[in-house]
């Protein structure tokens, strides 16, 4: 059972739009009726959709949005209202490692500040911003709550600890 | 059951190698230590004899991977894989210390093997943090071996709903996730709201930056947190728990699911928990990332599914609070501390503390100073102790020149009033606040001017925007401020400051704009000579403003070893041995590396 009575052929997308441009593929799209699914009765959900469908996807393209919203017979306005007021959620693609940089306090008197610097001038992005070849994106997420190890900063599933300037390019080598 | 697995707890012939598996002993390869241990210990046919368990947060993560050997009562520190052979030959086998492994007084240089004759550890007082590093948080045995659910039972068996209050009352907690309202109060308030559906939620989103002891109590004793959120419910006659937790904290979410299972598994969750006739049922509600959310209101707008959004107050939450029923909210931490108050009652709770400011508090202490980690104090020790005694004082020989308290809600207390004591009003005279216990030591490299604007640019960042004061008002002080850090400040400009903070403090919507001018004015209050000398004589005393350095060596501290020329990232510095550096400011990108890497403070 799909979230909005529609089939979805490769070129055809959840609410009848075509989608030539979407990079959804079909096997996607099933993961995320199947979270729609099991979700859509449950008042609040939203939120859990949303989280367990950008695992899926990695984003939110709007078809995606559209798909959700009907799904979950939430108004899309509402939806993207959500979507665009949580940090977590990303409305463009994301590069393949994202570098979470802390910049809570704890990491700031440590000196995260210059570790930020120099990630941003050896790949040309600040933050919020993926590398042009989709590498990695660069996010400042305020206190990872690993302040015993300040300045830290997480790099797909791993924490690093006691980064810093120097050390940190030799670092983020292993990530291609 | 409980007699057989404290039994086990403390098997006379048996060795217990607790080996922390918290995030941050993760993120240093504690996992890679303990998968060495496991293969060492049966390679020597140790297995019988040994029992090797994986805990939460110790609390002294800076020293991180860490393992404590049981009874010996042995702590060994900065472990790597390669260290276990001769760990476990050493002190497993022939029962002797591996000295280079063991911690060492930062003073006198010499080893200190035994856990408890560690300062960091032997001036705690830990209560909410009991089973800390000696239990496996993914094993309820473990647990009720340690007492747990003996406070539930006695208060789902022998309690009834008023006399648990009226502990909670006695016990004279408050509320450690900030507002320190005191919690008995709060519940008393539910109890008696009228209605059939009500809700019990705990405040895991822990948005303080600064703070990690909710992360550290979730990881490491989850079935605390169960325990106090039961007790509650059962307090207010609720039936429905949802704890609200960051999704950052993935090893967290993790634990505390497994802490759900098996609580249900055993019927302490659930339909007619310990055959009492009582329900109650608990839920993981992750959040999506939104400091705002950690508000109670916003909190409960997001459990709703929607924007995370305060309203004002009233009506308050216990009498409307998740979908319009009576709700009551706690912190991690507070919740944690309710089955201990059970079982040894309210007034030993209240034993402990000052007049006002009952029991004891978890600080998660930061920044520069020499040991890091999770504090547990008697409410009144005084902050100086935490700094120095238990802090082990400050790295390199530098100057205290703050403590932060409070996040970005709070303030800072100088070095002249480090003798306050910890106690809600008694920090609020100073001009900080307790808040989440967040303690983030600076030294006298910290420029005031700089963490003001640090904080003003978190408080924009996080402000939801609902309300005009936080939204605009907010942002023409962190313009004022990055204005001043960039050299451009004029007289006035604090006056600005001050008016826009008491216009924003009063008129705000929620206590995130209410609050927000907090770090601005206790940096005004203690350090108004730090904005006059940026403003007045365009100088940064403290060398943090980029914008108000020159940026040249200077040839008397000069030790000419070459780190700057070595670090620059743009070769902006002409160096050879035995010469004193030169910087080429032409090229100087003003990223601060030399700065950083001169261990001669020669740069200004
Ligand atoms: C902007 C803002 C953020 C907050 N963030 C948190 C938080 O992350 N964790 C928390 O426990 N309380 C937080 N609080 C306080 C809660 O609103 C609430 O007072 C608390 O969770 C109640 O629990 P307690 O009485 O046990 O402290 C925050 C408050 C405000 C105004
Ligand atoms: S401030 Fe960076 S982890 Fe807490
Ligand atoms: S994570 Fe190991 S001591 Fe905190």
């Amino acid at each position: 059972m799909s979230c909005c009575n529609h089939t979805h052929g490769v070129a055809v997308g959840c609410c009848g739009t075509a989608e030539t441009a979407s990079e959804i593929t079909p096997d996607q799209w099933a993961e995320v009726h199947a979270v729609i699914a099991r979700h859509k009765d449950t008042p609040g959900a939203l939120i859990t959709v949303l989280r367990e469908a950008q695992d899926v996807v990695g984003y939110f393209p709007p078809e995606l949005l559209d798909c959700i919203a009907e799904g979950m017979n939430i108004p899309a306005s509402d939806v993207f209202g959500v979507v665009s007021f949580y940090s977590l959620f990303s409305l463009s693609p994301k590069g393949r490692h994202t570098i979470k940089v802390c910049t809570g306090t704890a990491c700031y008197v440590k000196g995260i500040r210059e570790v930020i610097n120099r990630i941003a001038s050896e790949y040309g992005i600040r933050e919020g911003e993926t590398t042009e070849d989709r590498r990695f994106d660069l996010e400042g997420v305020r206190c990872l709550g690993a302040c015993g190890l300040a300045p830290v900063m997480v790099v797909g599933d791993d924490t690093h600890g006691a980064v810093s300037a120097d050390k940190v390019l030799e670092l983020l080598k292993k990530y291609t | 059951m409980r007699e057989e697995y404290a039994a086990r707890l403390h098997a006379p012939n048996m060795r217990h190698i607790f080996i922390c598996g918290g995030t941050g002993c993760h993120a240093t390869g504690s996992i890679a230590v303990k998968d060495r241990l496991v293969e060492e210990v049966a390679a020597r046919g140790l297995g019988e004899t040994v029992r090797i368990v994986e805990t939460g947060c110790n609390g002294f993560c800076a020293l991180g991977p860490l393992l404590l050997v049981h009874p010996d009562n042995i702590f060994y520190q900065k472990l790597s894989a390669d260290d276990i052979p001769e760990l476990v030959e050493e002190q497993l086998v022939h029962g002797r210390q591996v000295e280079r492994l063991l911690y060492r007084d930062p003073q006198t240089k010499k080893p200190i093997p035994h856990f408890g004759d560690i300062p960091f550890f032997a001036r705690q007082q830990p209560w909410t943090l009991r089973n800390k590093g000696i239990i496996n948080p993914e094993s309820i045995e473990d647990y009720i071996g340690r007492d747990g659910y003996l406070g539930t039972a006695k208060a789902l068996l022998e309690l009834t709903p008023e006399s648990i209050v009226q502990e909670m009352l006695t016990s004279g907690l408050r509320g450690r996730g900030g507002a320190g309202f005191p919690t008995g109060m709060k519940w008393q308030f539910a109890q008696r709201s009228p209605g059939d559906v009500k809700y019990v939620l705990c405040n895991a989103d822990e948005g303080d930056p600064g703070a990690f002891m909710d992360r550290s109590i979730l990881e490491a004793d989850p079935h605390a947190v169960l325990e106090g959120m039961i007790i509650a419910a059962r307090a207010i006659n609720a039936h429905q728990g949802y704890i609200y937790c960051r999704s950052e904290y993935p090893l967290a979410v993790r634990r505390v699911q497994i802490a759900i299972d098996q609580a249900r598994a055993l019927g302490l969750l659930g339909r007619d928990i310990l055959g009492s006739g009582f329900d109650f049922d608990v839920e993981i509600y992750q959040g999506a990332g939104a400091f705002v959310c950690g508000e109670e209101t916003a909190l409960m707008r997001s459990i709703e599914g929607k924007r995370g959004m305060p309203r004002p107050r009233p009506p308050f939450p216990a009498h409307k609070g998740l979908w319009e029923k009576p709700t009551i909210l706690n912190n991690v931490e507070t919740l944690a501390n309710v089955a201990q108050i059970m079982i040894n009652g309210g007034a030993w709770y209240a034993s402990v503390g000052t007049e006002k400011s009952k029991g004891t508090k978890v600080f998660a202490l930061s920044g520069d100073v020499n040991n890091i980690g999770l504090v547990e104090v008697p409410m009144g020790t005084p902050l100086r102790s935490i700094v120095y005694d238990i802090g082990g004082g400050i790295p390199k020989k530098r100057k205290l020149k703050a403590v932060q308290l409070g996040g970005p809600s709070g303030g800072c207390i100088p070095e002249a009033h480090l003798d306050v004591v910890v106690d809600y009003e008694e920090i609020a005279k100073v001009g900080a606040i307790m808040g989440s216990g967040g303690a983030i030591v600076m030294d006298d490299r910290t420029c005031m001017v700089d963490m003001a604007r640090f904080f003003l640019d978190f408080i924009q960042d996080e402000s939801c925007g609902k309300c005009t004061p936080c939204r605009e008002g907010t942002r023409r002080q962190l313009e004022l401020l990055e204005k001043i850090c960039a050299g451009n400040g004029e007289e006035g400009d604090i006056a600005l400051l001050e008016e826009l903070s008491a216009m924003i403090t009063e008129s705000a919507l929620c206590g995130l704009g209410q609050t927000a001018s907090n770090p601005v004015l206790s940096a005004l209050r203690y350090f108004r000579d730090e904005f006059d000398a940026h403003i007045t004589h365009k100088k940064c005393p403290a060398k943090r403003c980029a914008a108000l350095l020159d940026f040249t060596v200077n040839a008397e501290k000069c030790k000419k070893c070459g780190k700057c020329y070595q670090t620059c990232p743009v070769q902006a510095i002409a160096w050879q041995k035995k010469e004193v550096a030169v910087i080429n400011r032409d090229i100087c990108v003003r990223c601060m590396s030399c700065f950083e890497a001169c261990p001669f403070d020669a740069i200004d």
